[in-house]
């Protein structure tokens, strides 16, 4: 059990664990509290988190945009990094108020480096190098995907030993394979689209809302996944790559063939929740079966599922039947934490800071829009 | 010749003369990718970025989720994707004139959300669905001297 006790400043504490000069042990001390803000601006979402030890969350602040996205069918850069900009220090102090904390009690500062939009990203690195610089406390830099895999870690099932996640969301389609203490291996990832993108090219086809993903979720629960077959493309033999864009140009052929969806003004031959239904039953193959592949060939007896793609329902119930039937224990965040949130990337931080502590350099950092 | 009219039966063959193309590019080229979802623009795109040296060990994505993506092959390259632009004067927080007009090659997907700034000298590529897998390949030479590459080029693509 850790014991509620505070030693000196980060700055001492960094010499402490880090050094090398002391007599300490290369890895923080178990007891040590670390009381980290995290930062998240990497898309849509501006937020911010305080969590201790990297675990026990004690505040959550999400600003969703989605509402002013709508009229445009999709994310709109400028818009997301002008909105970022004036949520930014709201989001924040509102993070900081919840938790009951100050300022100076903060450890340590955490913020999303990247993958994103690098307009987006440079809001959030921009406000958490100016609280660090300006309040001397060190910063964490956290790969958002890094973030995603975290969320893994919040609920009260844990995984154990090493598992396998599936990161799947609108810009991202990857499996991990990540050991107790963090680590990560990169197993694969999409060769074309994202699983995410295709759900909402799909929807803008069929003429459907944004989020393209929900939408699409709802009209399939009425319909029959096997009305009609999509393509799956499994690649080669043990590949544990993804690819979705050929999918997406099947329900374009098909389209032409049976004409879009019925309107006041015309007819068509099929129910719009079958075919719905049916491409989703095409991707959600494709996610449920390579992410059991990853299980088996990584000999891993725990799989989870995160981002803004693990949200959809029939993907979660196919993962539950299959991680039943082959007796793997699935993981599920909680849905506030499978999409964007800040919380992941104060609870990532912990574990960044356990392996390489903090930042370098952290007014030179730069936002990268692609880092796998 | 300031058009050139390309048809292919499949995927592959689509990607073939993307490969084509790309070996043929020069610094300065700008290709605007034109053609509705599902027609291929990112499969050529691929194609193209083969042509240019970028190593099959180098996944070539969509960059709808990162707007701009880069690569470095014989030159580099720079794969735009705008679809999640609202319009052009929303522009602003991305680098694209740096992606347009700095050393390499840029590839723009959905180029209409560029508006008055979609540049004149460039040639355009028009992906026509023709069939579930075929597609007529369109390209249109804007200027005189790409005009007269893409007369040279005729033999080599069709």
């Amino acid at each position: 059990m850790c014991c509620l006790v505070r030693i000196g400043t980060a700055e001492s504490r960094i010499v402490f664990c880090w050094d090398g000069s002391g007599t300490t042990a290369s890895r923080a001390p178990e007891w040590i509290i670390m009381l980290i803000l995290g930062i998240e601006t990497s898309c849509d979402e501006t937020a911010a988190a305080v969590v201790e030890d990297g675990k026990h969350i004690l505040s959550d602040v999400i600003s969703s945009q989605i509402a002013v996205h709508m009229p445009y069918g999709g994310v709109v850069p400028e818009l997301a990094s002008r909105k970022h900009v004036e949520m930014i220090l709201p989001v924040i102090d509102e993070a900081l108020t919840k938790a009951d904390v100050t300022r100076d009690q903060l450890d340590a500062i955490a913020v999303t480096q990247g993958p994103g939009l690098v307009g987006a990203l440079l809001v959030g690195l921009c406000a958490a190098k100016a609280m660090a610089f300006a309040l001397d406390k060190p910063l964490i830099a956290v790969n958002h995907l890094e973030g995603h895999m975290h969320a893994a870690f919040l609920g009260s099932q844990a995984p154990a030993g090493p598992f396998v996640c599936l990161v799947v969301s609108g810009g991202h389609t990857a499996l991990y394979r990540i050991d107790p203490g963090g680590r990560t291996k990169f197993l694969g990832s999409t060769r074309d689209d994202a699983a995410g993108e295709a759900f909402d090219k799909v929807a803008k086809l069929l003429n459907l809302g944004y989020p393209g993903g929900t939408v699409i979720d709802k009209l399939a629960a009425e319909g029959n996944p096997n009305t009609f077959q999509f393509p799956k493309a499994y690649l080669e033999k043990d590949s544990l790559d993804f690819s979705f864009s050929g999918i997406k140009t099947a329900v374009a052929n098909f389209l032409r063939h049976y004409g879009p969806p019925a309107s006041e003004s015309h007819a068509v031959s099929y129910r719009l929740e079958d075919l719905a239904a049916s491409f989703q039953e095409a991707i959600v193959d494709v996610l449920v079966n390579k992410t059991i592949m990853a299980a088996h060939l990584c000999g891993v007896q725990d799989i989870a599922v995160v981002g803004g793609v693990s949200a959809n329902q029939r993907l979660r119930r196919r993962l539950q039947e299959e991680a039943g039937y082959r007796g793997l224990t699935l993981h599920l965040p909680a849905l506030r934490y499978c999409t964007d949130n800040a919380v992941m990337i104060a609870a990532a931080a912990y574990t960044v800071w356990k392996r390489t502590g903090f930042t370098r350099d952290m007014m030179d950092l730069d936002a990268v829009s692609r880092w796998f | 010749m300031k058009h050139l009219t390309l048809s292919s039966a499949n995927e592959d063959y689509s990607c073939e003369l993307g490969r084509r193309i790309g070996a043929m590019l020069a610094t300065g080229d700008i290709l605007a990718l034109w053609g509705e979802l599902g027609a291929g623009k990112t499969l050529l795109a691929r194609g193209i970025a083969r042509g240019l040296g970028v190593p099959s060990s180098i996944p070539v994505t969509s960059p709808t989720f990162t707007f701009i993506n880069e690569y470095h092959g014989r030159l580099h390259l720079y794969h735009l994707d705008l679809y999640r632009l609202g319009d052009w004067d929303e522009l602003d927080t991305l680098p694209w004139r740096e992606a347009l007009y700095g050393t390499g090659v840029a590839i723009i997907e959905w180029p209409d959300r560029l508006g008055p700034y979609l540049p004149e000298e460039r040639f355009d590529v028009r992906i026509t669905i023709t069939g579930d897998a075929s597609r007529s390949i369109d390209i249109i030479a804007h200027g005189d001297l790409l005009s007269e590459r893409l007369a040279a080029w005729s033999g080599k693509l069709a």
